[in-house]
């Protein structure tokens, strides 16, 4: 039986004796059983997800700024009219944002791809492949910023030791401002394909064999079999891949802050919004402007992940 | 359907245990006080280490509990606005920069008034304090923190390139550079100069080049300065020393660890830096090079040699604190004269006369450090940085043109963009 279906009658009372408050009360909690049981998870969401946002919107509505208990004044969408107006810092925040999570995501998604197809049939000593693989995406994000920091120090890393060996002039790495974000999306990649091929792997593991026999039957070679069948059949996982990996990417902070410190760098090369943010609030205490920012960014979150939902309900019709 | 109401369950019940925990959270020990314990927040340093191995013999004679909590600096500058910000009474005593973060702690009311305290014991003699340091735990006339630690920037060089070279230890810009010049040219490998390059990071060791040229952040007005003639100079020699004679490759974001561990990897033969991070390159554990480095005043500019002199690090105690007797308590051991000896002994320079002047105080220094010291403390410059109430946004605009310089920029230019910023963010600190 359903729980979710009380029994109309009234419970049973035993005769002559009045109706106790503890009876009234299971009476009570029995009609408001479902919203009694949520109550809880529901108290925990507004608490810890609700209530931020909104005193986050309320913020970013005010003047706040060197202490949040300092008095401040509402200053309506001033903010956010400052913010939109900011080519020097906001607009190339945006820019790097979506620079990084792009070019991050597709690496990820493509290498992914590739990596779990490998890993998809039995071979010899695939147990240990896959710990190795699954190394990295155990590592503090911190720590392997801390780890590619000094691997790729210009001067004393072994990155351009490495280099020196086989004859090609050191690199600047995180230290060049046209080459440090490719370096953290490099980093990121590092970091989180085997995520992605975790999820794809899970995906492809669960894939039914008979498509693919019967085109093996009627002569299509491996190419056509994956473009035409595997492929299709995987986009749903694809999507979800791309949808977790892709919040994750986006608000990406500690490998930017281990390896570039505030700010992004001298000259903001890594400065995405949540450094942007960050920066704002932390270095600057202006926290007016840090949460017209953040709201602005919940936008975008918002809004790509809307995209991405919509893209899987018509792929996976 | 019977699994269906299983899973309900299932769910209802996590649901549940996730909603007490988050009622469980955030109890506050608001019986610090009854339990005879004080809350310390402290930067990773050496004095922080010195404190730590003696804690044990403070809470057998106060018969206080000390919990201890240490943290890397911004971590720290983090905590602190996080946890004052919401007006926590979980800190009692405070480990905090007097030029970095003293004005707007002050301003938002999160440090406690120690007037009375400081001058409520004889024998721990506030009047001991050097002036410098006290003007900057100063603020609109009320005492609120207690200077520990002291710096002063030092040339850092090694005797063996110069030596090698047949270089005398430079007294002036001019030697300086043309010294990093020959080390750089003869031996290509080794940079000649190296410094810090972070854009916030060097501006407290480019103050001390800033003020040898004559210069300063802002002028006797408290108008911006940094596009005059004098900080072009210096921006343009600060910048070019690293550019031409620095590391190859050299990083714009080097703060302190990587411009001193450049230096004591053995590849680098000058290097401008505060005092009281000598023991990093001294220290045979630490350093390649510890038996080599020598240490000399600042090299003088046109305006003589001025280097900054601040008290980087003082304990102050959290307005907020319902625990600040006991606070005070901690204190007054940590900063009194055998404490303040010992730190410095330990290579920790600190504030007090009495201990400069005692032999003992500077018995552990390099002979050649503590005659640098001695000179600094004399012609020194009580600031390091803009004073002002948001230091971290005024250190990025000041210090743009330093990075600027170094990736070959017109110094000139940087410098008079630099200087709008910093004039029109005065102007909005003022309102």
């Amino acid at each position: 039986m359903s729980v979710l279906n009380p029994p109309r009658s009234a419970p049973a009372r035993s005769a002559g004796r009045p109706p106790g408050a503890r009876e009234n009360f299971s009476a009570w909690a029995n009609r408001h059983r479902k919203w009694l049981f949520a109550a809880p998870a529901m108290i925990f969401v507004g608490v810890l997800i609700v209530f931020p946002l909104a005193w986050t919107l309320y913020l970013s509505l005010t003047d706040s700024q060197g202490s949040v208990r300092a008095a401040s004044e509402f200053i309506g969408l001033q903010n956010y009219l400052t913010v939109l107006s900011d080519v020097d810092r906001f607009w190339p925040a945006v820019g790097r944002t979506l620079t990084f999570t792009g070019v991050a995501l597709v690496c990820e998604v493509v290498l992914g791809m590739c990596i779990a197809l490998l890993l998809w049939r039995p071979f010899r000593g695939e147990k240990w492949v896959r710990v190795a693989i699954l190394l990295p995406l155990v590592a503090t994000p911190v720590a392997v910023g801390m780890m590619w920091r000094l691997i790729f120090d210009p001067n004393i890393g072994f990155a351009n030791q490495l280099l020196g060996m086989i004859g090609i002039p050191p690199q600047p790495w995180l230290s060049g401002q046209d080459t440090a974000l490719g370096t953290t999306i490099f980093m990121d990649v590092w970091q989180w394909t085997p995520m992605v091929v975790l999820i794809l792997l899970a995906g492809l593991t669960s894939l039914s064999e008979e498509p693919d026999e019967a085109a093996r039957m009627d002569g299509a070679n491996s190419f056509q079999r994956f473009f035409y069948i595997t492929l299709p059949l995987m986009m749903p996982t694809v999507i979800v891949a791309i949808l977790l990996r892709g919040i994750d990417a986006l608000k990406t902070f500690d490998i930017l802050y281990a390896t570039k410190g505030k700010g992004g760098g001298s000259f903001h090369e890594v400065e995405t919004l949540n450094v942007y943010a960050y920066g704002l609030s932390f270095d600057y205490n202006q926290y007016g402007l840090s949460s017209a920012v953040l709201i602005l960014f919940f936008m975008i979150i918002i809004g790509s992940m809307w995209l991405l939902t919509m893209r899987k309900k018509a792929v996976s019709k | 359907m019977k699994r269906r109401s299983i899973v309900k369950y299932a769910a209802v019940a996590a649901a549940l245990s996730l909603g007490l925990t988050a009622c469980g959270g955030g109890s506050g020990s608001d019986d610090a006080k009854a339990a005879g314990t004080v809350r310390v927040t402290l930067a990773n340093h050496v004095w922080t280490e010195g404190i730590k191995a003696a804690i044990p013999e403070f809470e057998k004679s106060s018969g206080l509990k000390v919990e201890l909590t240490q943290l890397g600096e911004d971590q720290l500058s983090d905590q602190y606005n996080v946890k004052l910000n919401a007006g926590s009474d979980e800190i009692d005593v405070m480990m905090y920069r007097p030029l970095q973060e003293g004005k707007a702690f002050a301003k938002n009311g999160y440090l406690a008034d120690l007037t009375s305290k400081v001058s409520s014991d004889a024998n721990w003699d506030w009047k001991d304090y050097q002036e410098g340091p006290v003007k900057a735990t100063t603020a609109d006339g009320k005492v609120v923190g207690v200077p520990i630690i002291t710096e002063r920037e030092v040339l850092y060089y090694r005797k063996d390139l110069l030596q090698a070279a047949g270089l005398e230890v430079p007294k002036t810009m001019e030697e300086l550079e043309a010294a990093a010049k020959a080390i750089k040219a003869s031996s290509p490998d080794t940079a000649g100069f190296v410094a810090r390059t972070g854009k916030s990071a060097a501006v407290t060791q480019f103050s001390s080049f800033l003020y040898s040229f004559g210069g300063d952040f802002t002028d006797s007005s408290g108008k911006s300065a940094v596009n005059s003639d004098a900080a072009k100079t210096a921006y343009a020699f600060y910048g070019g020393l690293i550019r031409n004679y620095g590391p190859a490759n050299v990083s714009t974001d080097m703060s302190w660890p990587e411009a001193m561990a450049i230096f004591t990897q053995g590849k680098a033969a000058f290097y401008t830096e505060a005092d009281s991070l000598y023991k990093n390159a001294t220290d045979p554990a630490k350093s390649k090079v510890a038996d080599t480095v020598g240490f000399a005043a600042m090299p003088a500019g046109p305006a003589g040699s001025k280097p900054y002199n601040i008290p980087s690090w003082g304990l102050a105690v959290n307005q907020a604190s319902g625990n600040q007797d006991n606070a005070w308590k901690f204190i007054q051991w940590a900063t009194s004269k055998e404490r303040t000896l010992a730190a410095q002994k330990a290579g920790v320079p600190g504030p007090r006369a009495s201990v400069w002047s005692d032999p003992e105080g500077t018995s552990t220094y390099p002979k050649d450090l503590a005659e640098a010291i001695a000179a600094s403390a004399k012609n020194g410059v009580g600031h390091d940085r803009p004073e002002v109430v948001t230091v971290g946004k005024a250190r990025e605009i000041v210090g743009g043109p330093i990075v600027a310089t170094i990736t070959g920029a017109d110094a000139s230019a940087a410098a008079d963009t630099a200087h709008e910023d910093f004039q029109k963010f005065l102007d909005t600190e003022k309102k």
